[in-house]
């Protein structure tokens, strides 16, 4: 019980996961690695790509006609 | 539109990863995934005017790619669901880095819930989204939210129990294949 205590002050500070799935948790673990393999991959050059030209169209558009 | 906000791009960047795993366990295979996380991202590109700074850009993001999912598989039908085993295979690339062996078995277990509990876990278990949060993400009372957490959780507790030792298919193949020089 103290240790669940314990997890609590520890895993949630300002977040609100559900306890069942919490660090105490198999499934939660489980969940939050293979997540996590997913997020450690980055981001695709791609889509990184695909950003800039979104970020270049819109300064583009932003500036004044020059003529 | 000349006062656009420079940390949106920032903003979104700092999701990416998150999103894009979201999007991985919606659509079950990478390849598919980076194109909804594309058009997610060139949707919120647009409407992006209609996103308060400061407020919770993941929650929005979120919603929008879900949505977008969604809608995309409205209009193809179902016919793009894979069977468990394309994530599962992918998975097996590099299991060593993460120490996935036994993930294998939890993916695939978990592709056996019903879409709406399995978005529902992995939100709250995995996302890190609160039960207010992930309702509001799927359009649900968080009422709804809870109990189909909790109905996911216990069916993964089952499912995952059965398949300890029988369901060994295509583990047990590549387990004989990868410690095959036994062999003299």
């Amino acid at each position: 019980m103290r240790d669940n205590k314990l997890m609590n002050a520890m895993g949630s500070v300002g977040r609100r996961r559900d306890e069942e799935l919490g660090p105490n948790s198999d499934i939660g673990n489980k969940l939050r690695a293979l997540y996590g393999a997913v997020q450690e991959e980055g981001i695709p050059p791609k889509l990184l790509e695909l950003l800039d030209r979104l970020d270049e169209a819109e300064q583009r558009a932003a500036k004044p006609p020059t003529d | 539109m000349t006062d656009q906000p420079p940390s949106f791009k920032h903003e979104l960047l700092t999701t990416l990863p998150s999103l894009r795993a979201f999007a991985v366990s919606l659509c079950r295979r990478s390849d598919k995934a980076d194109d909804l996380v594309q058009d997610t991202v060139m949707k919120a590109w647009a409407k992006q005017a209609s996103f308060e700074l400061g407020t919770n850009i993941k929650a929005w993001l979120f919603t929008i790619l879900r949505n977008e999912f969604y809608s995309q598989m409205r209009k193809r039908g179902r016919e793009v669901q894979d069977s468990d085993g394309v994530f599962t295979e992918r998975l097996s690339v590099h299991p060593s880095q993460y120490g996935i062996m036994d993930l294998g078995d939890f993916k695939k277990a978990l592709d056996r819930l019903p879409d709406d509990q399995r978005e529902a876990i992995i939100l709250i278990g995995a996302s890190g989204f609160s039960y207010e949060e992930a309702a509001e993400i799927c359009h649900c009372a968080v009422g709804t939210m809870k109990s189909r957490v909790s109905r996911a959780r216990t069916r993964l507790q089952d499912l995952l129990q059965v398949t300890g030792e029988s369901d060994y298919g295509p583990d047990a193949v590549s387990a004989q294949v990868t410690s095959g020089p036994n062999v003299r």
